[in-house]
């Protein structure tokens, strides 16, 4: 319906002011609690401009403001002194504000030209022109140097390449400001920097990029502008080029942080064997063998799409296992149900915890105590206080931070989210713990209290292994890293052995070299 | 700082544990009250009751308002249970075939047999079609709606075959008439009965495990497999349950009524039903419900029909407010759902 009225105004031709976008003192409160507070900025064209701060500082909120997604509760909006009131991310785009969101929007049965088009067709006479948008389209995908087929169904690709698919559909709308949340979080590091090479080219034609990220290395080295914002405030904006990682952490947190990681643990080469996978073959893995010690960190690494969830999954008897076999203190893992899995002490951590981990609308009580109310229930009957008490101690020993557990997951910022699944895999007191990206979308503080709970449930005996696309976390939490690439280990490494060179050297070879 | 939090609500919480005590419903009451779900029908329902209290002289009467829940004792166990199944983030659209081929199993065996053996064949025979219904949607992955549609088809033809499309007619002198008409505390024992199952269910939604399970597999299905949730037997208990409500309405309205026919019940029941679970602010998708919330929902629904009767309003309102009502309540339902976001 609207859509239609959108055909008629094909955006290519929409004007797109190219004057400064000026934020000056907004603030937004939800139900109350304020999530930014009397926030003045400037993004300029031609720039990159980089929100930082810790997860729930405002800079997604920030980002929704300027994309139109929310309306500010105080403070203005002008662009190129234009008074800029944006009540829906429709009327955004029509000023040419563009955003790639932390969430896919992907229309999974729309095919990838579909996706890229989706709101503004080409068409005539009410009609979509295939061969005119797929003539667009690859002529745009040769521009970005993307290698999508416009045909395939955008729901069959990979999470990275669907957000390839966003990042086109706001190219293909010559936006004069992009706003990205995160937009390298699912990508492995060759697509990074590709995704780099775009943002810079789109500075480079004159729009202003806002960009959203955890990655500080990533922000120093695109920005040309970094905004640190602390619990609403804004701390500061400087220059990149004068700014350190260190210095940016310090804003963030208003503290430094001494140490990313805690320090290693030795592990004891003749402790008991906890967990041994045998010539393991499933969909996505072939021929994975690998022992693991009470007490180990194990770190998996390799690019996204190596097979490094598969694995987890298979291992966790939640996938097909062709061939092969799990052995879980020494006895064979059968069956295929996480149920069973749990039940003999192996607990899985996935990889996205709002679609595959927690019950978002559900309190945080409901979400630890899940995977073992038979601990806490007599005859199928929640005992009330003992429910209460063994929650209320795991959220101690992991450090969730919230008002009260009658409180839902959603209203907890990214790393409490993580932290409650710590605290309900705890629960299950298992002697292996997989956790698959422990630390996505979670902040720098959040970060090191996960890194410090992962060290100590090793140190307490639990084997452990973690997956995870940030090398620095592999290197330094594990005692040994596996690397994968399609779906095989290419290299076992321990120790001094353990570096960026080696894992990258393993993650991108061409040949298996075991 | 996290552990000072969560300390001081404790005392609340512990008092709250005086499982079924006084103080603890008083305090879940306060609890209750604070979730804009509640409000949503507890409110509307209230203000009905004491318009329709003034307006209407009859209406306050005790017979009246026995009358009222003893018309709706089938259609609050069918709801009762159904609401397990929407939490559990399934469907049951077989209720009123199902309820429909109750009353005439029932009837044809309590016409020449004990009325115990009437009784247990029709709940059998409910508790079949839904564990029949559980098992197609769990294990085959079929669409909830699309299954429990096809089935009601089915179930219905069953029906016809089993009473030969006759009109069974019992009489009152029989020991089964009494199943749902024996009087205690003045107060039909049809009441009684659905009293018992609603709070038998309410409690097994909002104070077991099985529950607890049930919402997570309504809210996030993969995030509670992946937990340990063994979704697809909850899901499949929830089917049977419904399917089980249904066959005891069948049989709680034939002794009721000692005339039963193929066709009662049928899809209208079990819109009725649906309405009634989705008027008490149960999530239409799944994983957020509450069984006395939707007691509310059928008897406001109810209130509005005697309402109507009552003040001599033409009955064809009736529908359209109805329909007004359930927009609304599904709206609403989508509205919080959206803003959890």
């Amino acid at each position: 319906m609207s859509a239609r009225a959108f055909d008629e105004h094909p955006l290519q031709t929409v004007d797109t002011p190219g004057g400064d976008l000026v934020v000056a003192g907004v603030s937004k409160r939800y139900g109350g609690v304020p999530a930014l507070s009397d926030v003045s900025l400037t993004i300029e064209p031609g720039k990159v401009h980089s929100l930082i701060g810790e997860n729930g500082a405002g800079k997604s909120t920030l980002g929704k403001i300027i994309s139109g997604v929310i309306e500010p509760d105080e403070g203005t909006l002008t662009l190129g002194g234009v008074p800029l009131v944006l009540r829906s991310p429709r009327e955004a785009i029509a000023k040419g504000i563009i955003t790639i969101a932390q969430e896919l929007a992907i229309v999974p049965a729309l095919t990838v030209a579909e996706n890229v088009y989706l709101g503004s067709e080409v068409t005539r006479g009410g009609f979509v022109r295939r061969r005119e948008s797929r003539r667009r389209f690859r002529e745009l995908a040769d521009h970005v140097g993307f290698d999508l087929s416009p045909d395939v169904r955008a729901g069959n690709l990979s999470t990275a390449d669907q957000q390839k698919v966003e990042i086109m559909r706001a190219l293909s709308r010559n936006a004069s400001i992009v706003v990205m949340d995160e937009p390298s979080a699912a990508l492995s590091s060759n697509e990074s920097a590709a995704l780099h090479e775009i943002i810079r080219s789109l500075a480079r034609r004159g729009s202003a990029v806002v960009l959203i990220s955890h990655f500080l290395s990533e922000v120093l080295s695109l920005s040309d502008t970094i905004t640190t914002l602390r619990d609403g405030h804004l701390v500061r904006t400087v220059d990149a080029a004068g700014a350190t990682e260190d210095s940016l952490i310090e804003g963030m947190l208003g503290r430094s942080l001494s140490s990313v990681f805690p320090q290693k643990a030795p592990v004891d080469e003749s402790a008991p064997i906890v967990l041994e996978v045998d010539h393991l073959s499933a969909p996505g893995v072939t021929d994975c063998s690998f022992v693991l010690h009470r007490g180990e960190i194990l770190g998996i690494s390799g690019l996204v799409g190596a097979g490094r969830s598969e694995l987890a999954r298979a291992i966790f008897r939640d996938a097909k296992v062709s061939h092969g076999s799990v052995r879980l203190g020494g006895s064979n893992l059968t069956g295929h149900s996480p149920h069973r899995s749990i039940g003999r002490g192996l607990v899985l951590i996935p990889e996205s915890r709002k679609e595959m981990g927690l019950l978002m609308g559900r309190s945080v009580k409901e979400n630890i105590s899940l995977s073992r109310l038979d601990l806490v229930s007599r005859l199928g009957w929640i005992a009330g206080f003992r429910e209460r008490r063994a929650v209320s101690k795991l959220m101690e020993k992991t450090t969730v931070k919230a008002a009260n557990m009658a409180l839902p997951a959603t209203m907890l910022s990214g790393g409490n989210q993580q932290k409650l699944l710590f605290a309900r895999s705890l629960m299950c007191s298992p002697s292996v713990l997989i956790a698959d990206e422990p630390t996505r979308g979670v902040d720098v503080g959040s970060k090191r209290a996960i890194y410090d709970l992962l060290v100590e449930m090793a140190q307490e005996g639990m084997g452990i292994i973690v997956i995870s696309s940030e090398l620095e976390e592999v290197l330094g939490l594990a005692h040994r890293t596996l690397v994968m690439r399609h779906g095989r280990f290419t290299a076992d490494l321990r120790g001094d052995e353990m570096n960026e060179q080696s894992v990258l050297a393993a993650a991108f070879a061409e040949t298996n070299a075991t | 700082m996290t552990n000072q939090t969560t300390e001081q609500l404790d005392p609340l919480h512990d008092s709250d544990s005086g499982d079924g005590g006084g103080g603890g419903l008083r305090l879940g009451g306060l609890r209750m009250l604070n979730s804009w779900r509640t409000a949503g029908i507890a409110i509307p329902f209230l203000i009905l009751f004491v318009t329709l209290s003034i307006t209407s002289q009859p209406f306050l009467h005790t017979t009246n308002l026995i009358n009222i829940l003893d018309q709706q004792s089938a259609t609050l166990c069918i709801a009762a249970a159904g609401t397990l199944v929407l939490v559990a983030g399934g469907i049951d659209l077989s209720v009123g075939a199902t309820y429909g081929l109750a009353t005439v199993v029932a009837g044809e065996i309590a016409a020449h047999h004990s009325p115990v053996l009437a009784i247990g064949a029709a709940i059998l025979v409910g508790l079949f079609v839904g564990l029949i219904n559980g098992l197609i949607v769990t294990v085959f992955k079929i669409n909830a709606l699309i299954t429990t549609l096809a089935m009601s088809f089915v179930i219905g033809g069953l029906a016809v075959k089993v009473s030969g499309g006759n009109l069974i007619v019992l009489s009152s002198n029989s020991g089964f008439f009494k199943f749902a008409n024996a009087q205690f505390l003045t107060v039909p024992s049809a009441v009684w009965m659905t009293l018992v199952f609603v709070v038998i269910l309410g409690l097994l939604l909002s104070r077991t495990a099985f529950g607890r399970f049930t919402v997570a597999s309504g809210g996030n299905a993969e995030a509670a497999r992946l937990a340990g949730v063994r979704v697809n037997l909850i899901r499949v208990v929830a089917f049977t349950l419904s399917g089980g409500a249904a066959g005891l309405g069948g049989v709680i309205d034939i002794s009721r009524l000692l005339s039963a026919q193929a066709g009662s019940g049928g899809n209208a029941l079990a819109f009725t039903v649906l309405a009634g679970i989705v008027v008490g602010g149960t999530s239409i998708a799944g994983g957020e419900g509450s069984v006395w919330r939707t007691g509310i929902g059928v008897l406001f629904i109810a209130l509005i029909g005697n309402g109507i009767d009552l003040l001599g309003v033409d009955p064809l309102y009736q529908q359209i407010v109805l329909g007004v009502i359930l927009l609304i309540a599904v709206g609403l339902d989508s509205w919080a759902r959206q803003r959890r976001r």
